[in-house]
């Protein structure tokens, strides 16, 4: 430890990505490069009959078209259910379903050569609406096409009926979130090439590289060795880029007829069509307690939108009750939730997979039981909060616990002893908390190999190469690993780079997803640096001739304990190791513990080696003339174990409140009946800007995680979960209305509060 | 048929340059592709995110939606005429005020544009200025404070920070 550790201070790398010298995937400009365009299905479920490309492949500057004949494979994020094609093959399910492909001299000829294809389409009953999904079976999106469901999970723990019975109070509620998108203002982007020896690369905006080889493989038939990705850093993600899309492969078999480079590079309206945004939800939960404020039962039946396609819907639906059981418990819990396909853009994980719609309805439904058991809200959630070292109702595992520091802390900073209920009508604060996970210990594949591996190469000029398999987003996990190489060895900063998600350079990581990255890539890391660590040690210590335990690593140098005028500069100490052990270089890994989880089917989804623990409080202004919903202040604490970079961790929480906040108020993913976007793009589909956020005010707990590197946790998805209740349960305080549909936007607002007058 | 080609004059980040352009091209597609000044970022290609934020004469400008023949003759800067010397970019990297840094070029442009007008912009006129910009990562607050700091002529809050050191000279020691 050299002291780099837990400073806040500069971003660091921002430096190069803010100046343009940073290389996004569309910055990259390969010689006699082709451009692609997607010719896409215009109704939301059709047979393809007939597809005559004739047209377009006559038209000057045309190199090639495919159809989905030319890529028949399935492709999907879950080894169990896929059930995509790169093009469709014989049915297009949604609005936005690639149908053929073009390859041109520019993006111009190549969205004129897909106007002159000619498709034929059968057009086949739909089930654009959820409800349509459920009510008529026989349109058959299912798997088995006898019905629409894509996933059903129904789990028990306990008696939920015989502790509600016995409650004294028991409450029910029903909520509706209608889906929101990602929006990473870098779209998507794929470029494909295949060199003289075969080799083909794909460069793609993906937080996924390491899946993103295996379906190519599978898909194009091709020797996973005969295929390299790479990853350019992403100009953001947010769960976005976290599968496989249709033109990566694409771009590829493009790439391959051709032999030239093909790009592909997503419209703005293309990104709303892919989408794998939010799921819509609709939520029923009842929760009974006792008078003294126990949670005896919670009941929660879910059905969930999933779009066209199962995307990682398996996950989707266990998350949407597997996560519910920290940081606040019951005495028992039943969740039932089913995911239905519906003819729309495919839905996935966004920021929060899963969890961010219950917990939505869980923390507003904690709310109106404390008020009528004339409770705290804070107070009741102290008095059902899970304990640190302990077990959850469905068995996961539960280490360091920061919740009640978390609560503690946003009821200080926000004033809410003092201010609650006291601000006058129109004025209120609300509180949630939460929970997330740090990974999984599930990975998407069944196998018994690292989840997470980082390779160090030791120069002698002093300079350390970090290769590592994990995707920078923006995330900063670039800066998170080259400081704690940095840290643990001595050197400065700027002597350790770090090459990034290249399949060919860089040992296996699954991906930038379910708020692994610091977990595992930062253990991986850890152990890799260590080993240089120890052999920097027995060479600095053989030559002074002192016992290794007496040698220790400051910034710059290795020191001797007791003589520090012997220290030995970083880079001296590297030759030295050198010229003792041979060339330098260590690999690390890091697997989860065996055994996470309960000891039932899918009591493995949700098991994490570490939970982080967030709260908030929301304060809203509500104009009662204009049903605007003002969000003036959120407070937000975070439990990330320890914050190793400060102000990443800072920029975490910061920009989870926002995105959060977002949902609350105005962002929604709405689809018209016909299958079409009400408005893909980002005039109609509203993102806040600078003249639409809270002020947040963002603070770091640290409990100190037993097992994460040098104590940390996850930080960018779990203080997302509690933005949304918060401002719920604010607007209560405010106004005295209850909200049951996301987002809370003026017209709800204005007719909820006319009810409230009538009522 | 094909568009003829015109043939354009401008000045971009200090140098006169003469490029062949189609009447029917952005100045967005030109800085991109034609001149490989990539720092410029396609986020939309309709005038709603403000990542293609240049200044075209000193005022910022959004590069999608300017058609590449109306800048004959005038001066357009990009993000790559900035260092990370410059006081701006250098409050940008102290408060933490991008993470993808995506947006950030445009971000940063049109906060050029704004300083250059204020010196001393209040942290309204500020958001007012860059809400043109969207930002999908940071919940805006360290990039309304970096601009404020650089407006005050402070590095940031981190000013005991030293600056990253500039490439040393360095001799190679004697065999």
């Amino acid at each position: 430890m050299s002291g780099l550790i837990g400073k806040a201070g500069r971003r660091g790398d921002l430096v190069q990505r803010a100046l343009g010298s940073t290389r996004f995937t569309d910055d990259l400009h390969l010689p006699r490069m082709l451009h692609g365009k997607t010719l896409r299905c215009p109704h939301p479920h059709a047979r393809i009959a007939r597809v005559d490309a004739s047209k377009a492949l006559a038209m000057p500057g045309v190199a090639a078209v495919i159809t989905g004949k030319d890529l028949p494979e399935r492709f999907g994020i879950i080894p169990w259910t896929p059930d995509e094609h790169p093009l469709a093959l014989e049915i297009a399910r949604f609005v936005g379903d690639g149908v053929a492909a073009v390859a041109a001299a520019d993006e111009r000829t190549a969205a004129k050569a897909c106007e002159a294809i000619e498709v034929v389409y059968e057009v086949l009953p739909s089930a654009v609406e959820l409800d349509t999904a459920i009510t008529k079976p026989e349109i058959g999106l299912g798997a088995k096409r006898q019905d629409n469901v894509s996933k059903a999970v129904d789990l028990a723990f306990g008696d939920v009926d015989a502790e509600l019975a016995a409650s004294e109070v028991v409450l029910e509620g029903d909520f509706h979130f209608e889906g929101t998108a990602h929006v990473p203002i870098e779209p998507h982007c794929a470029i494909a090439q295949v060199d003289a020896a075969g080799l083909l690369t794909v460069w793609s905006t993906t937080q996924v590289p390491h899946y993103l080889h295996r379906e190519l493989s599978r898909v194009l038939r091709l020797s996973p060795a005969r295929i390299r990705v790479i990853q350019p850093p992403l100009g953001g993600a947010f769960g976005g880029k976290s599968e496989p899309f249709g033109h990566e492969f694409t771009a590829a078999k493009l790439a391959m007829i051709t032999g030239r480079p093909v790009k592909f590079l997503m419209t703005r309206e293309e990104e709303f069509y892919l989408h794998r945004g939010r799921h819509p939800m609709r939520l029923s939960f009842k929760v009974g307690a006792r008078a003294d404020g126990t949670l005896t039962g919670i009941d929660a039946r879910t059905q969930i939108d999933g779009g066209a396609y199962s995307s990682f819907g398996l996950v989707t639906t266990y998350y949407s009750g597997q996560l519910l059981t920290l940081p606040t418990t019951a005495k028992s819990y039943r969740f039932s939730s089913t995911r239905y396909f519906t003819n729309k853009p495919p839905c996935g994980p966004k920021r929060g997979h899963g969890s961010v719609q219950p917990r939505f309805a869980f923390e507003v439904m904690l709310d109106r039981l404390a008020e009528r058991l004339k409770l705290d809200p804070i107070e009741l959630r102290r008095r059902n909060a899970v304990a640190a070292d302990s077990k959850t109702i469905n068995g996961m595992r539960v280490t360091s616990n920061g919740n009640l520091e978390c609560l503690a802390k946003v009821e200080a900073a926000s004033g809410w002893k003092e201010r609650r209920g006291k601000l006058g009508f129109g004025r209120g604060l609300g509180v949630a908390s939460s929970a997330y996970i740090s990974g999984t210990n599930y990975p998407i594949y069944p196998n018994e190999m690292a989840q997470s591996a980082v390779q160090l190469k030791v120069d002698r000029s002093g300079v350390v190469t970090v290769f590592n398999g994990a995707s920078e987003l923006g995330q900063g996990t670039d800066m998170l690993l080259a400081t704690i190489v940095a840290d643990e060895l001595g050197l400065p900063l700027d002597c350790v780079r770090v090459v990034s998600a290249d399949t060919d350079l860089c040992p296996v990581d699954l991906g930038a997803y379910s708020s692994r990255g610091t977990f595992m890539n930062g253990n991986a890391c850890l152990a890799a640096a260590r080993q240089v660590k120890a052999k920097l040690i027995a060479a600095v210590a053989a030559k002074l001739e002192v016992p290794e335990d007496a040698v220790f690593v400051t910034r710059g140098a290795l020191c001797v304990k007791g003589r520090e005028g012997d220290a030995v500069p970083v880079d001296e100490a590297i030759k030295l190791a050198e010229a003792r052990f041979g060339a330098l270089g260590a690999v690390g890994s890091y697997k989860t513990p065996p055994k996470l989880g309960g000891e039932y089917r899918g009591g493995t989804i949700g098991a994490s080696p570490a939970y982080s623990f967030s709260a908030h409080v929301a304060e809203v202004q509500v104009d009662v003339e204009t049903g605007v919903v003002d969000v003036v202040n959120v407070w937000c604490a975070h439990d990330c174990g320890k914050a190793l970079l400060p102000t990443q961790v800072i920029g975490q929480l910061d920009g989870s409140v926002y995105m959060g906040v977002a949902e609350a108020i105005f962002e929604e993913h709405l689809i018209s009946p016909s299958g079409l976007h009400r408005g893909p793009n980002l005039l109609d589909y509203r993102i806040p800007t600078s003249l639409d956020v809270p002020a947040i005010h963002s603070m770091i707990v640290e409990s100190m995680d037993p097992e994460g590197p040098l104590g940390a946790k996850e930080a960018g998805e779990g203080p997302l979960h509690s933005s949304i209740p918060a401002v719920a349960n604010a607007i209560y305080d405010a106004v005295g209305i209850r909200l049951s549909r996301l987002p809370f936007s003026p017209g709800r607002v204005l007719e909820a509060l006319q009810q409230r007058g009538r009522g | 048929m094909p568009e003829a080609l015109v043939t354009l004059s401008l000045r971009v980040n200090g140098d006169d340059v003469r490029v062949a352009v189609r009447p029917s091209q952005t100045l967005l597609e030109v800085l991109r592709v034609g001149l490989e000044l990539t720092g410029t970022k396609q986020g939309c290609d309709k005038g709603d995110c403000g990542a293609c934020t240049v200044l075209l004469d000193g005022e910022p400008v959004l590069a999608c939606l300017t058609l590449a023949v109306t800048c004959e003759g005038r001066v357009v800067q990009t993000v790559e005429s900035l260092t990370r010397e410059d006081p701006l970019v250098d409050a940008f990297d102290c408060h933490g005020a991008g993470q993808c840094g995506f947006c950030t070029p445009g971000m940063l442009m049109t906060a050029k544009g704004l300083l250059a007008k204020h010196g001393r912009p209040s942290r309204e006129t500020i958001k007012q200025a860059i809400s043109g910009n969207l930002c999908r990562c940071t919940g805006y607050g360290p990039i309304v404070e970096a601009i404020a700091a650089a407006g005050e002529g402070r590095r940031g809050k981190k000013d005991e920070e030293p600056l990253p050191a500039p490439l040393p000279s360095w001799e190679a020691p004697k065999p």
